[in-house]
Parts: C-alpha cells; sequence; structure tokens
C-alpha cells in the first residue's frame, strides 16, 4: 500500500525543501536589514493598532471590506441585465444590443485607474445636481462597477452561450416564452456553470478596492504608506498584503470546492 | 530513481546547512559611522565624474523651478545651479518622486532638491545638507468656502482638509489641526488641488510658497487663509553617508555668508510670503 511509504517520503521532502530555503535565506546578504525593515515585531504591531498620526491598517481596511461587499452585489446585478441586454433576439433591439456591446468594449479597454480619475476628479468638477457630490468611496465604487460588470458580463456570456440550445426549444416547445425559457432554464443552468470564473473575478476585485485610495480616502494600503513613509518601515506594507491574503483564502478554497462539486456532477453522467 | 533523488536531496541539504554554521550574516555595511566624512570640494565623490546630478520631481513647480528642464532657474534651481557653479561642475538634472526621495537606499543623483523639510525621521533613512529655506505650512481654501474667513486652527476644526502622503503638511493637519471629519490624502499635491477644485475637500495645505502661487496663478477663486510656521526648513538631500553633503555645506556656508542666497530669496520668493500667520 502506498499510505506509509508516501507519507514518509513526503515528509522528508517537504522538510528539506524548506531547509534549503530557510537556508538560502539565511545566507543572503542584506537579510538582516530585510528582517528589520519589514518584520520588526515592534513596527508591525505600531501598524496594527496604529498610532497618534498614523491611522491602523486593520482599522482602514474595514473601508476596503465594506467597498468589495457593496460592490460585488452591484456588479452582479449590473453585469447580468447586460450579459442579457446583449442576446436579445430580433431587429428592434439591434441598438440596445450594440449598447451592450459598446460598454463591454469599453470598460475592459480602459484602465480602471483612469475610470477611477475620470469619475472621481471629473465628475465632481462638472457641478451637475446632486451628482456632482457624492463622496469620493461613492465615486470608487461606481467607478469599480462599471469596470467590473463588463468583465463580469462577458463570463455571464460565456455562460448563456455554453447551455445547448436544445434546452431552450424543449422549453419553447413546452410553451414558454422567451423571458420565462432564460429564466427558469437557461439562466439557472448558466450562472451555475460560470461561478468559479465569477469568484475569480471577484478575488482580483477584493485587490482593486485598494485604487479607491487616489480619490482620497484611507484603505489599507494608504494607511501601510502613511505608515511606511513617516517612519520608514514597511512592515505595515506587510500587515496591508496580510490582510488581503486572509480574505482571499476562503474565497479561494470555495472555488476549488466549488470547481470540484461540478467536476464530479458533469462526470458523474457519463461512468454509465 | 525516487532513492536517487532523495539521496541528492538530503546531501545538498546537509552542505548548505554546513555553510550557514560559518558565515555570519553578511551585509550590514551600512551602519558604518554616521557622522559627516570629510569632503575635498576639489574632488568631490560623484554619482557620476565631472557632473553634478541633481534630482527634483516631475512636474516642478514656479517659483521653486522655471523654464525648461534641461536648465531650471527659479530659487532652487538656481540654489543648485549656484552650488554647481562654485564646485566648478556643469549640472545634470533627472527626475526623483517626492515619495521616493526620502526612501532609504542608494540614490541614482548627488543631490535631490525638491521642498524637502528636514525631519528627524527622515534622517535616519537619508542625510540633508544645511537648510536653505525656512518654510510654513499654507491653508488654502475656495472664496466660498465658509473657512475663507478663518483666523485661527480652531476655527477650521470643522473643514474637511486634504494633502500629499508623507508631507509635513499631512503631520501639521494630523498633530496640530486635528480635524473633526477624516482628512483625505492623495498621491501628489496635484490631486489634493483637483480635489479642491471640485469641492471634494474644503481646505488644502501644502508649503507656503506653493500654497500662494496655486492662489495667483493656478486655482480661480481660491484664497489663502493663512500661514502656520513649524520651524522647518527645507534642505537637499542625500544618499545615506554620502561624503558630498560636507562639500555642499561648505559651499551652501558661503552662500549664506556673502548673501546669494538671501538675494536669490528675494528674487524669487519675496512676493509669496506676505500672509498672515495663523493662531492656535
Amino acid at each position: 500500500m502506498l499510505g506509509g511509504r508516501a507519507v514518509l517520503v513526503s515528509s522528508v521532502s517537504t522538510i528539506l525543501f524548506f531547509a534549503v530555503i530557510a537556508v538560502i535565506v539565511v545566507l543572503a546578504p542584506g537579510s538582516e536589514i530585510v528582517a528589520q525593515r519589514f518584520f520588526s515585531p515592534f513596527h508591525l504591531r505600531q501598524s496594527i493598532v496604529g498610532t497618534a498620526s498614523t491611522p491602523s491598517v486593520v482599522g482602514a481596511f474595514l473601508l476596503n471590506v465594506y467597498i468589495f461587499a457593496i460592490s460585488e452585489v452591484l456588479i452582479l446585478i449590473l453585469a447580468l441585465v447586460i450579459a442579457v441586454v446583449r442576446q436579445i433576439p430580433g431587429p428592434v433591439f439591434f441598438p440596445l444590443r450594440m449598447v451592450a456591446i459598446a460598454y463591454t468594449d469599453i470598460f475592459r479597454g480602459v484602465p480602471l485607474i483612469l475610470v477611477l480619475y475620470i469619475i472621481g476628479f471629473g465628475v465632481p468638477g462638472l457641478g451637475l445636481g446632486f451628482v456632482s457630490y457624492l463622496s469620493d468611496v461613492t465615486y470608487g465604487i461606481i467607478a469599480l462597477v462599471l469596470v467590473y460588470s463588463a468583465y463580469v458580463a462577458e463570463v455571464y456570456r460565456a455562460g448563456i452561450e455554453s447551455v445547448h440550445e436544445s434546452q431552450n426549444a424543449a422549453a419553447r416547445s413546452l410553451g414558454l416564452s422567451r423571458w420565462q425559457s432564460l429564466r427558469f432554464v437557461v439562466l439557472p443552468q448558466a450562472v451555475r456553470r460560470v461561478i468559479p470564473p465569477l469568484l475569480n473575478d471577484f478575488i482580483g476585485l477584493q485587490k482593486d478596492t485598494a485604487l479607491v485610495s487616489v480619490l482620497g480616502s484611507i484603505e489599507a494600503v494608504r494607511a501601510a504608506q502613511i505608515y511606511g513613509a513617516s517612519q520608514f518601515n514597511y512592515a505595515s506594507y506587510v500587515v496591508a498584503a496580510l490582510l488581503f491574503v486572509l480574505i482571499t483564502i476562503p474565497l479561494a478554497r470555495f472555488t476549488d470546492r466549488l470547481i470540484a462539486r461540478d467536476k464530479r456532477r458533469r462526470q458523474a453522467g457519463a461512468v454509465a | 530513481m525516487k532513492r536517487t533523488v532523495l539521496i541528492c536531496l538530503l546531501v545538498a541539504g546537509l552542505s548548505l546547512t554546513g555553510c550557514a554554521g560559518q558565515q555570519g550574516s553578511g551585509g550590514s555595511e551600512q551602519g558604518g559611522s554616521g557622522s559627516e566624512k570629510s569632503c575635498d570640494i576639489k574632488n568631490p565623490p560623484l554619482f557620476e565624474d565631472g557632473v553634478l546630478t541633481v534630482a527634483t520631481d516631475k512636474p516642478a513647480y514656479p517659483p521653486w523651478f522655471e523654464g525648461n528642464p534641461e536648465n531650471y532657474s527659479g530659487f532652487e534651481g538656481e540654489v543648485a545651479n549656484e552650488v554647481a557653479k562654485r564646485m566648478d561642475l556643469p549640472i545634470k538634472w533627472v527626475v526623483e518622486p517626492f515619495n521616493k526621495s526620502y526612501a532609504p537606499g542608494a540614490k541614482d543623483y548627488d543631490f535631490d532638491i525638491n521642498e524637502i523639510t528636514i525631519t528627524p525621521e527622515r534622517e535616519q533613512a537619508v542625510d540633508f545638507s544645511e537648510g536653505y529655506f525656512d518654510d510654513a505650512q499654507g491653508v488654502l481654501t475656495m472664496k466660498d468656502s465658509p473657512f475663507a474667513e478663518a483666523k485661527t486652527i480652531s476655527d477650521l476644526k470643522d473643514a474637511r482638509f486634504g494633502a500629499q502622503v508623507g508631507t509635513t503638511s499631512l503631520e501639521f493637519i494630523n498633530e496640530t489641526v486635528k480635524p473633526n471629519e477624516e482628512t483625505k490624502v492623495y498621491d501628489t499635491t496635484n490631486d489634493a488641488k483637483s480635489a479642491l477644485e471640485s469641492g471634494q475637500i474644503d481646505v488644502m495645505v501644502t508649503d507656503l510658497v506653493t500654497t500662494v502661487y496655486l492662489r495667483d496663478f493656478e486655482i480661480k477663486n481660491s484664497v489663502v487663509v493663512g500661514q502656520y510656521p513649524r520651524n522647518e526648513q527645507f534642505g537637499m538631500l542625500f544618499e545615506k553617508g554620502n561624503p558630498l553633503v560636507g562639500c555642499v555645506n561648505q559651499v551652501l556656508g558661503k552662500m549664506k555668508e556673502d548673501g546669494t542666497l538671501q538675494k536669490l530669496k528675494e528674487e524669487y520668493l519675496q512676493q509669496y510670503l506676505s500672509v498672515p500667520t495663523l493662531k492656535k
């Protein structure tokens, strides 16, 4: 049986692997100064807790979570609308389809940071009614939603197009209208299929919330930068990085589990 | 096959562990003697031989820098030109963003001159020359703002402040003003300026001269609320341990003695300095 021997070999291999790495790291010139600059316990604690003149990185991270939570919901909705509009059949809906296509082209083409600048600095400058007097976090969320909806709409579209046309044909022949067929037969299947790539995009969204800092609000990365600029120690960046990784891991493992379950489901039918 | 791989790994691991025993961890050569090393003005240690490499940010603002980037004039431009002239060297200008300048590490230039305030924290990471200008913080707002008439710091407590990250202006806001609203922090003074113009912030803080320049030339309908001196001086920034500081300090000392520095200040900066002081 492979069990015992495999475990032994993998343990020895793991220990050796990390021993070699540890040795290389310790031997590297400048490792002392790297340890002091990035991993000093005093600075790690100061950046987590905050000081009189620098904000706490952990506290500022709540802003990232807030932005992510709100954006995620809005993106899921807007992207679905765009994906559905894009595939409405019929010549009378041609302009709507064009708008949907143009939307995904434009907002996947323009870099997010540019959209942030245009919306965060440009729109307030126009002085148009209430639209120009929103908070910078709101503008940041708007920019994130606009850009990510374009990407996610394409993911939805891939899902919708992957559902075989026979599903739609069967639904129509049972008397369901086009919308009913979409809503009850096609979309449920389509969305289930694209959950892994959707979650992948959201893992990316979590990081991009850091860019909202260009509009002035203090989120985790900016808080880390403020600490780093005044203390010349970059432990705060390490803290911010760890926080981002910590919220990514549950989402990533959950995605893995969904992919595995989906694979089992599909292949279960094949073994006949 | 597996056995061979295992044995190779074992041998590799053991030999490297053996090496670790000997050497202490390398490279802290930089510790060194912190005090200024002496500098021979006839043969100074330069980044690039035969030329004085001076860095500043891009864009560089008047009245600190004027003219084209190959050949700056303006107050700081001329101070650097004068230093180069007295050391008998041609000057070469390079670009270094403000946020990077005071970070520790090797520099690609002889010194950086960019309205950088000398602070004890920064002195841990870099070396400064003697101060060449006494700075104050300047507070800028729009004419129609309720804060335009403020006379004291406490009048400004309810304002939304904005400043560039890592500046003494931000320190001033956080430590002295302590406003009730959260301060907005921007990557550059330019972004803070856009935010002020578009109403995202009420008040912006940067160095006094730049503040007045913005009022006069860049932001329409703005007004300078006041200045707040904090005993700050601008210094030229050098890589830590660079002996060139000694030479530049010699030259700067002479420029102060014979009045050259004062003359440059009057020529470029005088119009920007008469601003009422904010009381606490």
